[in-house]
């Protein structure tokens, strides 16, 4: 694993960080309109609220867009080739890895369910998403 | 009084490096400067009648330092590819406004062997770094392409769409000497070639490449105190707009609202319309993007971009010429192919392209940038309103 692959959090995304080492996916959701948003921020990004929390999603998700990448960079090799946007339950994207599927479009049929998962990157946890129908889901635990 | 827009800024040089393709022998800053002394000699400005400079890369302060420059006017907008694009609409904004009267705009950039090239580093604790990087979302070819699939899913459409913009790009490079790609190729041949980010092959990706291009302009009612004041190309209309710098931030994955956006300031400060665009020249650094373009440039409706593709119209001989020196697939792409559409843009305004196409009076120019962060848009026109 190469340690540019290893994100730094930074005061405003440890939270997010933290709960991907405790195997939950964590967001925030503003208080003000009521929506989720992704990536972390002080504010919210609809309204300009301050007024906004972490929560703990359902970490459920449907497979909006992807790549199989042939060509991964050097020290990247390991990784799932399946760069996804995934789309959270609670409306946020995400930029992931599918993980736990052969890398065949065959087992990647658009909005098909997800869950989430996790993976180490060096010394820091990242969340990745698996065909929920696989099972052996870690995301809710 | 001047307007940025109407006409009333000139192009009166244009050039790019000496030669394009794979040149470890020259720095990136050479390229930039070869193609600044190309452009000048091209407009028949000297260094002393220059005022403004653009660039994005190195800091215009640098290229203007190289080149022996002191402007009073630097624009360094750095916005991936789209970059110079924007320059052209800030350049005509300040000398409207009477901050610069001759500006000089320079790319130059060692995207194939990275002579004298920047270090190019994004930090763990970057939004890119947090959240793309770790999924090994690093080279353009396996991120930019990322929404392709469901915008081809939700409009029936699939990677043979992707391939026959390759092929009608293709009949436009086989017609140009100095293309980095010329064979004709079918959609078959395409699909076939080695896969590099499933949908994508290899030919649905751009060429990697050096070079650089440069651009001068002024008033046009200067332009005729220059020698290239005679083949001056004028600015109708432009436009610029923004999304997100993370591809998962776009608002849809559909479609690109930035392009929507500054396409249409535009052609609102252009005061043409889609009928009255003869060429188009749309950045193509993966063959996904020319079919966003058309749908959300309004060239055509929704989920029709594949089968104008296919059915010839952007080919030679068809209604709606589009990136006729077989654009960043083909031609050149350096890393930043905003330049090289703009130049090729001017060829044809001229009448000294490659492969010209007869009879053309207007250009739409098409840019975008650092993935889908950046949209930028240019209306050119080889006579004024
Ligand atoms: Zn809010």
């Amino acid at each position: 694993m190469s340690d540019f692959l290893t994100p730094k959090a930074t005061p405003e995304t440890a939270p997010f960080w933290a709960g991907a080492a405790e195997g939950v996916l964590r967001i925030q959701q503003c208080d003000a309109c009521g929506r989720h948003y992704f990536y972390p921020r002080r504010f919210c990004r609809y309204c300009h609220s301050t007024d906004v929390r972490w929560t703990t999603v359902s970490g459920r998700a449907r497979l909006d867009s992807y790549t199989i990448n042939h060509r991964p960079l050097r020290g990247t090799e390991s990784l799932s080739p399946v760069i996804a946007l995934v789309q959270l339950e609670e409306g946020p994207r995400m930029l992931t890895n599918i993980v736990g599927v052969e890398p065949d479009p065959a087992n990647l049929v658009l909005d098909m369910p997800l869950t989430v998962d996790f993976e180490p990157r060096g010394d820091m946890t990242v969340p990745v998403f698996r065909p929920a129908s696989t099972g052996s889901a870690e995301g809710t635990r | 009084m001047t307007s940025m827009h109407g006409g009333d800024i000139a192009v009166i040089g244009a050039a790019e490096t000496d030669e394009l393709g794979v040149l470890p022998d020259i720095s990136m800053i050479e390229l930039h400067a070869q193609a600044a002394l190309n452009a000048l000699r091209d407009a028949g400005v000297a260094p002393a009648d220059v005022d403004g400079l653009a660039t994005a890369g190195p800091l215009g302060i640098e290229v203007a330092h190289h080149l022996g420059l002191t402007p009073r006017w630097v624009d360094g907008t750095s916005v991936g590819g789209s970059s110079f694009l924007l320059h052209v609409r800030h350049a005509a904004a300040a000398i409207a406004a009477g901050a610069a009267d001759v500006v000089l705009i320079t790319h130059g950039e060692s995207g194939r062997s990275g002579t004298g090239a920047r270090a190019y580093a994004r930090g763990p604790a970057s939004l890119t770094g947090q959240f793309e990087v770790p999924y090994g979302a690093l080279a353009p070819y396996s991120t930019f392409t990322v929404p392709a699939l469901r915008f081809l899913h939700d409009r029936g459409m699939d990677a043979t769409d992707l391939a026959e913009v390759v092929v009608a790009q293709r009949e436009w490079s086989s017609r140009t000497p100095r293309a980095m790609r010329r064979e004709l190729v079918t959609a078959d041949q395409v699909l076939a070639a080695p896969m590099v980010a499933y949908p994508f092959t290899k030919d649905m990706c751009c060429v990697v490449t050096d070079g650089g291009g440069a651009l001068v302009l002024t008033r046009s009612d200067r332009a005729a105190d220059f020698a290239g004041g005679e083949r001056a190309i004028y600015l109708l209309g432009s436009g610029e707009s923004n999304e997100a710098t993370l591809v998962s931030q776009m608002e849809e994955t559909t479609r690109f609202r930035a392009f929507q956006r500054s396409s249409a300031e535009a052609f609102a400060t252009s005061g043409l319309t889609h009928a009255d665009i003869d060429h188009l020249m749309f950045y193509d650094a993966f063959a996904h993007l020319p079919l966003y373009m058309l749908e959300d440039v309004g060239f055509v409706g929704h989920g029709e971009s594949g089968a104008f593709v296919r059915e010839g119209h952007t080919r030679p001989g068809g209604r709606l010429p589009m990136n006729t020196n077989g654009g960043g697939l083909a031609y050149t792409h350096t890393g930043m192919y905003g330049m090289f559409a703009i130049q090729e843009a001017i060829r044809q305004l001229r009448g000294e392209a490659a492969a010209q196409v007869p009879g053309l009076t207007t250009s739409f120019v098409q840019g975008v940038g650092m993935f889908f962060a950046a949209s930028a848009s240019l209306v050119l026109a080889n006579r004024r309103p």
